[in-house]
């Protein structure tokens, strides 16, 4: 069991709420960090080692999907607004509202009430509402205000290679992200970003501050293998490595680097893949456009079903990911200069 | 073969802009310019100010183009893409394209399965998802001995003329402001104000290069060149602007106002050198001095525009009377400043 990945994953860190997560890291790399900073907007800056040219960031994003109440019906009800989740996969879903974590339940309209029209319809969020079980407004404001956040309670299981929980977007990156201080003493910085759900606005900050040479977004993208969609990009997959970035819709990598980290996989016969290009951003569209511009890229580890309430992923793929960033920071310092 | 010929035959997609920058590299390398590429891959090209009241004026003009990117080779060997930048994809169509590698090929399209539906509306404007790139291949070994996913593309698209100043080209938008600013920089004789030449990287995804450019430079004043719209073909977008009747100097764009100080300025300098100029106002779309303009304690920043027909499209169309105004324009600017 990858102990510290359960740990990070069932904590609940939504956009903007992310400080048990961040507790929880820092009391994990405390005593292995060189330095260790909280800036003013809550990411977490891990620098491990001499602070040396070319100066390298890793950044991984704590925050998760989740849910924000916005209303209170005089029923009791609770209305929300999603952040990052299509109303689909929230049906009929667990869910924990507030400091209090009360427990409450994704409600909607029963069959035998729906029309003909409404089971037709795709589902809209302010068709849906929390119901924690109390009957009044009144009796709701007890344990829920406006602007509570709601999170899944989605247990963390593991079966054989594959790993299934809430969060793996991006828990995972912060965990390969941990392993690493832990475990490595290259120079690297660790960033551990807020917000990026939102829009990649810790990472911004995190890099304007930082000023690296080269930045990597360590992140989780969707995996591609559906099926019934024929001769259609079935890519990446679960089990086949790291994926790698050309370009997402927030950032064009840097040529030489990726090529670099394409050769460094080569190489060190770390498996990798290719991530489908032009879909979703990363923290890497944030950092590239910080100050004077830094050399960019962004390394992957591909999961099923990200942005609902359970996601798998391959442990396989997370050491790939990792060894990969082992391997191609190594030869990033020692091409040295040339990066800066 | 002319620079401006040169600039627009060249390979040079967002992200892909090295073959654009060596050209202006080329060109640059013997005037009295500071070169450097920065980190994005923007090219800048400083001349220091002489005098003690210089004012630090950055000029910028994009050089990357539209282009598409490879996500998948089918069984068959046909490419499927997505757009890079703002491929309008009626225009794509069974255009011809070439990747850095030299590999070439053509846009095609699927039929469509629902002629009744298709054949009204959307029939004009396929989905890219129903298009794909045929480079030749007979199944996808061989296409991957060519191209790999994440590849990027180009049109390819030779410059012609359809009239003896009117020249047609794909990626005029902004070749062409990228030939202005060197032409600009060619003929700086007096040495006055501190000049920054920017050939930013990106534009056409974001703005992205002008923006980490202009951190750099932390300028007064920034002017960019690029191409605007035009209202003048048959029921075309009412737009008053038009092919042939002068620079254009941006009142307004989606993203932009520009600082009346600097247009202000932009228009006395033209009637002052009798060029025709025209105000402009685009509706949809922007340019790099929408994020210069608000990089670190403000810019004031201004554009001018090349009129073109057709932007985005294989063949763009600007009339060379409003290129040599622009740079004429560009000049005095350099020489006497804002104030």
């Amino acid at each position: 069991m990858l102990q510290d990945l359960k740990e990070l994953c069932e904590l609940h860190g939504v956009s903007g709420d992310e400080v048990r997560i961040r507790d929880q890291i820092v009391r994990k790399v405390k005593r292995y960090a060189a330095d260790l900073f909280e800036d003013p907007y809550g990411n977490l800056i891990v620098r491990k080692g001499d602070s040396i040219k070319p100066r390298v960031l890793l950044a991984a994003h704590m925050d998760e999907v989740g849910l924000m109440i916005t209303g209170i019906e005089k029923e009791g009800l609770l209305r929300f607004r999603s952040i990052g989740m299509l109303p689909n996969v929230l049906m009929a879903k667990r869910v924990y509202v507030g400091d209090s974590k009360k427990l409450g339940v994704i409600g909607h309209k029963p069959i035998h009430l729906a029309k003909d029209d409404e089971l037709k319809k795709m589902l809209k969020t302010k068709d849906l509402f929390i119901d924690i079980g109390v009957s009044s407004k009144e009796e709701a404001l007890k344990v829920v205000q406006i602007g509570d956040y709601a999170s899944f309670g989605t247990a963390y299981s593991e079966d054989g290679d594959i790993v299934k929980g809430k969060a793996l977007d991006n828990r995972i990156g912060c965990f390969i992200l941990l392993q690493m201080i832990m475990e490595s003493d290259l120079p690297v910085h660790y960033a551990f970003t807020v917000q990026e759900e939102v829009g990649l606005r810790g990472a911004r900050i995190v890099a304007s501050r930082v000023k690296p040479d080269i930045a990597i977004a360590v992140d989780t993208t969707s995996s591609g293998e559906w099926p019934g969609d024929g001769d259609s990009p079935q890519y990446p997959v679960l089990g086949r490595g790291a994926a790698i970035t050309v370009a997402d819709r927030s950032v064009i990598c840097d040529e030489d680097i990726v090529r670099m980290i394409r050769k460094t996989a080569e190489e060190e016969e770390i498996p990798c893949q290719d991530k489908k290009p032009m879909i979703g951003g990363t923290d890497a569209g944030a950092m590239h456009l910080a100050g004077v511009g830094v050399r960019s890229a962004v390394i992957s580890v591909p999961a099923r079903y990200i942005h609902s309430p359970l996601s798998y992923a391959s442990k396989k793929d997370i050491s790939a990911v990792k060894d990969l960033l082992n391997c191609s920071i190594k030869s990033m310092i020692r091409k040295g200069k040339e990066w800066i | 073969m002319d620079l401006i010929e040169e600039l627009c035959n060249t390979y040079g997609p967002a992200g892909r802009e090295h073959r654009v920058r060596a050209i202006l590299e080329r060109e640059l390398k013997n005037s009295r310019f500071d070169l450097r590429t920065d980190r994005l891959g923007n090219l800048i090209a400083h001349r220091p100010g002489k005098s003690k009241g210089a004012q630090k004026i950055m000029l910028c003009a994009h050089m990357d183009e539209i282009g598409l990117i490879v996500t998948y080779i089918d069984k068959n060997g046909f490419l499927r893409f997505t757009n890079v930048g703002g491929v309008f994809s009626e225009n794509a169509l069974y255009q011809r394209v070439v990747f850095e590698n030299g590999t070439t090929g053509i846009i095609g399209v699927e039929p469509s399965k629902d002629e009744s539906k298709e054949g009204s509306k959307s029939g004009t404007k396929p989905k890219f998802e129903r298009m794909f790139i045929d480079i030749g291949a007979h199944d996808r070994a061989s296409a991957e001995k060519k191209v790999r996913i994440g590849d990027i593309a180009a049109f390819s698209q030779q410059v012609s003329y359809i009239d003896k100043k009117r020249i047609v080209a794909k990626a005029l938008d902004d070749r062409i402001g990228c030939y202005c600013l060197v032409e600009t920089a060619k003929r700086l004789k007096r040495k006055d104000h501190d000049i920054y030449f920017v050939f930013s990287v990106q534009e056409e995804v974001g703005l992205r290069g002008a923006r980490t450019g202009a951190y750099a430079i932390e300028p007064t004043y920034a002017i960019a060149v690029d191409v605007t719209d035009t209202g003048d073909t048959p029921e075309a977008q009412r737009m008053e602007v038009s092919v042939g009747k002068g620079v254009a100097i941006k009142v307004k764009d989606s993203w932009f106002i520009a600082n009346p100080v600097v247009k202000d300025k932009l228009a006395e300098y033209a009637r002052a050198l009798s060029i025709p100029y025209q105000f402009e106002i685009l509706e949809h779309g922007s340019t790099d001095a929408a994020v210069i303009q608000l990089v670190k304690e403000g810019v004031m920043s201004g554009v001018l525009s090349v009129p073109t027909r057709y932007i985005h499209s294989t063949s763009e169309v600007c009339d060379l009377n409003d290129v040599d105004g622009t740079i004429k324009l560009l000049l005095r600017i350099c020489t006497e400043g804002f104030d």
